[in-house]
């Protein structure tokens, strides 16, 4: 009796952190692969997912769009506040080092968590939904909300992998992660690839706050909540690969739920930490990464 | 008037220390420490649980921190500091969090959100102007013993080699340097230096509790050391007391804005934070006091 109840108990956990690290995989993959292509962690990263989670309530809430088109209107606004970001504060900076460039997207996060606090408040923020009832599969409860989640989720990842492997452009992009000087050597122009990266990137950061606000609400530090999950899934799948941010991030999310069972659901985020130490202890390149 | 100058020039001095700490591990090694206001937190708790609940004198509680900053530091770069530099700046600002978080929820050690207030002053509070000054002439005091053993220590040999790693880990390596080696010694020192100022922070302020140690804490820091010099423990020092100059003057900058509330004040000054250290970023990254090129020794 009490064998079966942990079981389902366990099995619960897994769908669910299954549906939270697919979502987790969106901002992570942009966190990734702004640091292959331009070769630096982006410590704005959290804010732009806070950027990215209030431009899709304005457009939810105040022009009344659905939510799945404010989805885009989250991707506009973070790549936006994405591309100002990297050329206004950080890609100056690019002669001094990655690390003046990592320090300044922080310093730039600074900046945009207080534009955000200055125009709408601390107060907590939710989106226009209907009210789902939970959908059972047997003794598993899903939310019709988290399975819609998840489903943008994959279908994000999947347009991002087919622009990176059959567009022109997508290809360039590998192109200049693998490496920079041959890229520009066959003609392509890093400037430009770097500010497409920054836009996709910080897009898919602000898509991912926005998914992570539909389950809840949002508030200036809806973003910064993340950026733990999101460097343990970057670090975990090796930092700059992309299919290993996936991977991490579905790695990330099933331990963070299955550790809701043991400890305190405040710790979820410590999680991350530790996961980090562990890797970085083990094997530094990751699951995917070829570099450390 | 004069009061309230002492209250700052103390927690400038509390600033001055995380600042050459920051000199120390950033300026001079070539370690980004994002997670300083993690280190400031555990020195901050260990010694005020020590004094407080295990009625240590002051003296030791600041040791204490000192050592368990210096451990922290140690644990938490153990595993980073072979790789490339961007992993300690992850781990680092994660540690941070993960030191906030856990002084958010292990409530029966920290106080939780809460936090811990009645901290001991080391001398009684009931002194009044005395207490402060009193406060002023010791915090003043170790940040002058600070700033002299970092003096003789970036002036030694190992401060020579800390030096050469910054600029190139290999060169430092194949000429027999220790690496690794240095950069834990360096980083854990740096930590112990920093977990001394939030010891120092509690007992001055009677009051510690997670919120105080936000990340924000950690770019005053850099904004500090960006400031007055990141490759001199005397131009971090500078940066820090004109950093507190510059929140002051901030804050009665923000009341004169018409129209914003208290909130959007506060907003205003801590994005006016970031707006600086980008710019200082930007447009003089070496700082009021540039670091001077050393002479070789003569042979």
């Amino acid at each position: 009796m009490l064998d079966s109840f942990l079981l389902e108990a366990i099995a619960q956990a897994l769908v669910n952190g299954v549906i939270s690290g697919t979502i987790l995989a969106v901002p992570a993959i942009g966190f990734s692969a702004i640091f292959a292509v331009l070769n630096y962690p982006n410590f704005a990263i959290g804010a732009l997912a806070t950027i990215g989670a209030y431009g899709g309530w304005v457009a939810n809430t105040v022009l009344g769009w659905p939510m799945e088109v404010s989805l885009i209107a989250a991707f506009a606004a973070a790549a936006l506040a994405g591309v100002l970001v990297e050329w206004v504060a950080v890609r100056p900076l690019d002669k001094a080092g990655a690390l003046m460039m990592a320090i300044a997207s922080l310093a730039a996060a600074i900046v945009l968590e207080n534009a955000v606090r200055f125009v709408w408040g601390n107060g907590l923020r939710g989106y226009d939904l209907p009210m789902l009832r939970d959908v059972f599969f047997g003794p598993i409860r899903v939310g019709p909300q988290q399975i819609e989640n998840f489903g943008i989720a994959v279908g994000a990842m999947g347009g991002l992998w087919a622009f990176l492997a059959l567009t022109p452009l997508g290809r360039a992009m590998r192109a200049v992660a693998d490496n920079p000087d041959l890229a520009r050597l066959r003609g392509v122009d890093p400037v430009r690839i770097a500010a497409i990266t920054v836009a996709i990137g910080a897009g898919l950061a602000g898509m991912g706050g926005m998914l992570v606000g539909l389950d809840t609400s949002i508030d200036p530090l809806t973003g910064p909540r993340l950026v733990l999950a999101i460097f343990a899934a970057a670090v975990l799948g090796g930092l700059g690969s992309i299919p290993g941010a996936v991977v991490g991030a579905l790695v990330i999310g099933m331990v963070e739920e299955l550790t809701v069972l043991l400890i305190a659901p405040s710790y979820r985020s410590v999680v991350g930490f530790v996961v980090i130490l562990m890797v970085l202890t083990v094997r530094p390149a990751g699951l995917f990464g070829a570099r450390a | 008037m004069t009061a309230y100058l002492v209250f700052l020039l103390v927690i400038g001095g509390i600033y001055a220390l995380l600042a050459q700490s920051l000199a120390l591990a950033w300026g001079m090694t070539g370690l980004v420490n994002l997670g300083l206001a993690g280190f400031f937190a555990i020195g901050a708790y260990a010694s005020a649980m020590l004094v407080k609940w295990g009625g240590v004198p002051l003296p030791v509680g600041l040791v204490a921190a000192v050592v368990a900053g210096a451990v922290a530091g140690l644990v938490v770069t153990g595993a980073t500091l072979r790789l490339r530099d961007d992993y300690l700046a992850i781990v680092t600002l994660g540690f941070a969090e993960a030191v906030r978080i856990i002084a958010s929820n292990e409530i029966w050690l920290t106080g939780g959100t809460d936090g811990i207030s009645g901290i001991p002053g080391g001398v009684p509070r009931d002194w009044g102007p005395a207490f402060h000054v009193t406060w002023l002439v010791g915090v003043s005091a170790l940040v002058l013993l600070v700033w002299f053993a970092l003096r003789r220590l970036a002036a030694s040999p190992w401060g020579r080699a800390l030096r050469a790693i910054r600029e190139d880990q290999v060169v430092a390596a194949v000429a027999g340097k220790p690496v690794a080696r240095m950069k834990a010694e360096a980083f854990a020192i740096a930590a112990g230096i920093a977990a001394l100022a939030g010891a120092l922070y509690g007992h001055y302020g009677s009051y510690i509790a997670p919120e105080l140690f936000a990340p924000l804490v950690t770019i005053y820091v850099f904004l500090a050391v960006t400031a007055g010099g990141n490759g001199r423990p005397s131009g971090a020092v500078l940066g820090a007391y004109l950093l507190i100059g510059f929140l002051e003057a901030t804050r009665f900058a923000a009341e004169l804005v018409p129209g914003v509330s208290a909130l959007q004040a506060a907003a205003l000054r801590e994005a006016s934070v970031g707006v600086a250290l980008i710019l200082l970023l930007h447009l003089r990254p070496q700082g009021i006091l540039p670091e001077r090129n050393q002479k070789a020794p003569v042979a």
